[in-house]
């Protein structure tokens, strides 16, 4: 446990210093006026992508030689996209999603409890609510 | 204390890769919003929704991962990153400033929304919890946020995260442009 809390804490700092955690940075990317966030996600998913694809190629296991965890999504579009507009529009109020909502906190911006505790709520409405929403 | 300077977009994002490849290799996955929903079933949500009823012991891992986001966002701000503003584009800066934010271009955050300000501005705390309402509501419906969709999906070709990140640039997009000219000038 001890190395995902360090793998987390190198996390953490990463976003911080990439000033992925400012919400100046995500307002400049939903106006489409900088490369800096693109540059991130997008480096993020071509390094991501060759991964998957030598570790699919080489067969590579996980620890205890389980097969890797990849993600398989449900086939579908309505939650998709429903869903991620929902989360789009939290993201450029707070310029926060999940993670930096808790790095943000570590970084000393207490206000964003307030997000937090809203980012709590909405997920317990979700789980209220969920029957009566497409999916 | 080190004042280092930022890191740009081609150290920043491999590492988040790397950060993801780590998490597969060690039999686990790169998903930060599931933790949402794992702090709602310990606070007890499951005896509302059966969406909260599962063993969320086997997910305690990930709380460990937050809690060295949390260390990782102190170390950053407090021993290594220089205290300078985010350097934004001038054109974001002046079009922020025509709405009220004042210190766009001058700082990492945004004053009135994250400075000791914010507690004395009803306007400020009702944005930064309707915002956060949005990110918990949101992500869960879309299964999925930033680390789950945009870079793990991706990453494993995922056509419903393409179209979860086509939402989220919507949502975005619709607040940039249409909502934020609204609420900033009331701050």
């Amino acid at each position: 446990m001890l190395r995902i809390f360090l793998l987390g804490s190198i996390f953490g700092i990463t976003l911080t210093m990439g000033e992925v955690i400012s919400w100046f940075r995500i307002q400049e990317m939903f106006r489409f006026e900088s490369f800096h966030m693109y540059g991130v996600i997008g480096g993020a998913v071509v390094l991501g992508v060759l991964f998957n694809l030598a570790a699919k190629r080489g067969q590579w296991k996980a620890e205890g030689g389980k097969p890797l965890d990849i993600y398989q999504y449900e086939f579908g579009w309505k939650r998709y996209l429903l869903g991620g507009t929902v989360f789009g529009m939290g993201w450029a109020i707070t310029g926060a999603c999940p993670g930096p909502l808790f790095i943000t906190l570590g970084a000393g911006y207490w206000p964003i409890v307030i997000a937090i505790i809203g980012a709590l709520i909405g997920t317990f409405l979700y789980g209220i609510v969920m029957r009566n929403l497409p999916h | 204390m080190l004042d280092l300077q930022p890191w740009p977009w081609y150290v920043t994002g491999p590492i988040i890769a790397v950060t993801m490849a780590t998490l597969l290799l060690s039999g686990r996955r790169f998903g930060i919003s599931s933790n949402l929903r794992t702090m709602c079933t310990i606070a007890g949500a499951g005896k509302v929704s059966d969406y909260f009823k599962f063993n969320w012991k086997s997910q305690s891992w990930n709380l460990i991962f937050i809690l060295g986001t949390v260390a990782g966002g102190a170390i950053a701000r407090f021993l290594l990153l220089s205290p300078g503003p985010v350097d934004i584009n001038p054109d974001t800066a002046s079009a922020l400033q025509s709405i009220g934010i004042e210190d766009a271009g001058n700082a990492y955050a945004p004053s009135i929304l994250f400075g000791p300000d914010a507690w004395h501005h009803p306007v400020a705390l009702a944005m930064l919890l309707l915002g956060g309402l949005c990110v918990g509501f949101g992500t869960r419906w879309a299964n999925g946020c930033t680390s789950g969709h945009a870079i793990s999906g991706l990453s494993a070709l995922q056509w419903p995260s393409l179209i979860a990140v086509v939402g989220f640039f919507l949502g975005g997009l619709v607040v940039s442009q249409g909502l934020l000219p609204i609420l900033l000038p009331l701050l």
